[in-house]
């Protein structure tokens, strides 16, 4: 029912939202605390930027990264040094992207679940002589553990449902940049309907049993 | 100039109320190397008919499906023969009204200069990362370069460099950012007036692939629209096939 080649693009989707939402825990979970923190005049400024993906347009996002990982971009110019070459048409480019793409699903369920704790706990905490990182870990994440798990969720499923900036800048290879729903658009284009439907009906069951246990889990709100 | 300038809103709005009395709209579709060459003579089309073609431009093969499913094109200017001759015999089309209006030429192009010789010889050489083409399964161009590198014997070698882009217009911008080297796009795309608008390519001989011929039809939803069949009139006139020259069409 699935072709090697099908087969490869689920692979390389799992692939890329489990490393995607790895880096996006590891590297979203500080921007939370510091925006659920601090009372800086930057916190709008930096919030609004993690917010954008939200808003916009894949084409936006795919139209820049294409050009500030090119070769005469910034960030092109600065991988080249580094002796990586160029990021886009690689795996790599399409993980940096992917993090762009979805930082906003995985920082804000964190912001509002680090939000909610409030000062008290850390006070607490404090008050029993728990250094900052020892109260982050043992006060902070477990009782922000719903939020963690609605971010990772989030950021996992809205990476396998990327689509607009992996077609701007993956060039679509086979086992590197094809991911489900370049491979599904691929099907229809080609009007091989029959597999676009495997695909495609696959991607929307799982789509829909991950957000129904996200959704069913009790005594937790999905945006806390 | 006041007076002057009303005369000429005058003069234009009786121009315009003579227009609406048959002036319309027709929904074009157009393969995305003709992007160019098409804003032109949909502009003078409408100067001189008064009709306002809306164009939409992308991958022959989308508009296939989007065509086969109701899309409401009422000419398909196609990348390919085969596609308008498909949409005809299925009767998504009107028979006998397809006809060639653009004879389309393959060219290896880089936006450096110096990065392609004018043999092609710097495919064989091997010496770069990436090589654009466009979805050789819904792009007639796509298919033409993946025939071109099969003539070659360079396919296999190749292979892991190649990237694809949906449609010829994304192939160029792959190639325009620098993020591929050099690739595979239309002609049309690269050059104006017989001279190579920037960056340097190779046109390949017509040994290593047949022209394309790009075929339109007056598409089923297009059928009782004048309109319609006075863009076809159009771009067989003067004025379109020489915008269509300067691009580096060849006519039938």
């Amino acid at each position: 029912m699935l072709s090697a080649v099908d087969l490869a693009a689920i692979w390389l989707t799992i692939k890329l939202a489990t490393i995607t939402t790895a880096i996006l825990l590891i590297v979203g979970t500080p921007i939370a605390w510091w925006l659920a923190r601090t009372r800086s005049r930057f916190k709008g400024l930096i919030g609004a930027i993690v917010a954008l993906p939200l808003v916009l347009p894949p084409t936006v996002l795919g139209f820049y990264l294409l050009i500030t990982l090119g070769p005469h971009g910034p960030v092109g110019q600065f991988t080249q040094w580094l002796g990586i070459g160029l990021l886009p048409f690689t795996f790599a480019g399409l993980v940096v992207a992917s993090v762009f793409y979805s930082l906003p699903f995985v920082v804000q369920p964190l912001q509002l679940a680090f939000e909610a704790i409030g000062p008290r706990p850390l006070e607490v905490a404090a008050t029993l002589r728990a250094g900052p990182w020892n109260s982050f870990f043992t006060v902070v994440i477990p009782l922000a553990k719903p939020g963690f798990i609605t971010a990772a969720i989030l950021g996992f499923t809205h990476t396998i449902g990327e689509f607009g900036v992996v077609l701007m800048i993956g060039g679509n290879i086979p086992e590197k940049t094809r991911v489900v729903s370049v491979q599904i658009y691929d099907h229809v284009e080609a009007l091989e309907y029959a597999e676009a439907h495997v695909l495609a009906g696959g991607l929307l069951l799982f789509s829909f049993l991950v957000l129904l246990a996200l959704y069913s889990r009790k005594g937790t709100r999905v945006w806390q | 100039m006041k007076i002057q300038g009303s005369y000429l809103l005058a003069g234009l709005m009786f121009a315009a109320s003579g227009w609406s009395i048959q002036a319309a709209e027709v929904h074009v579709a157009v393969a995305a190397n003709f992007t160019a060459p098409m804003q032109k003579i949909a502009i003078e089309f409408q100067k001189d008919t008064g009709h306002k073609a809306l164009l939409a431009f992308g991958a022959t093969g989308k508009f296939y499906a989007q065509i086969k499913n109701g899309a409401p094109f009422a000419v398909l200017l196609a990348a390919d023969d085969k596609t308008p001759a498909i949409l005809e015999s299925e009767g998504n089309a009107i028979p006998g009204s397809c006809f060639t209006y653009a004879i389309g030429t393959l060219v290896l192009w880089s936006a450096q200069s110096g990065m392609v010789d004018d043999q092609g010889a710097v495919l064989k050489k091997g010496e770069f990362q990436h090589l654009a083409i466009a979805n050789p399964k819904t792009a007639p161009y796509g298919a033409a370069a993946i025939k071109i590198l099969t003539q070659l014997g360079l396919l296999d070698t190749l292979q892991p460099k190649l990237v694809t882009g949906e449609n010829i217009s994304q192939t160029y911008q792959f190639i325009a950012t620098g993020n591929a080297e050099l690739g595979f796009v239309a002609m049309s795309q690269v050059m104006f007036d017989g001279k190579l608008t920037s960056g340097s390519a190779w046109i390949v001989p017509t040994n290593l692939h047949e022209p394309i011929r790009q075929d339109a039809v007056i598409l089923a939803k297009g059928k009782d629209q004048p309109a319609a069949k006075a863009l076809v009139d159009y771009l067989k006139g003067k004025k379109a096939t020489a915008i269509i020259q300067s691009y580096g069409y060849m006519l039938p």
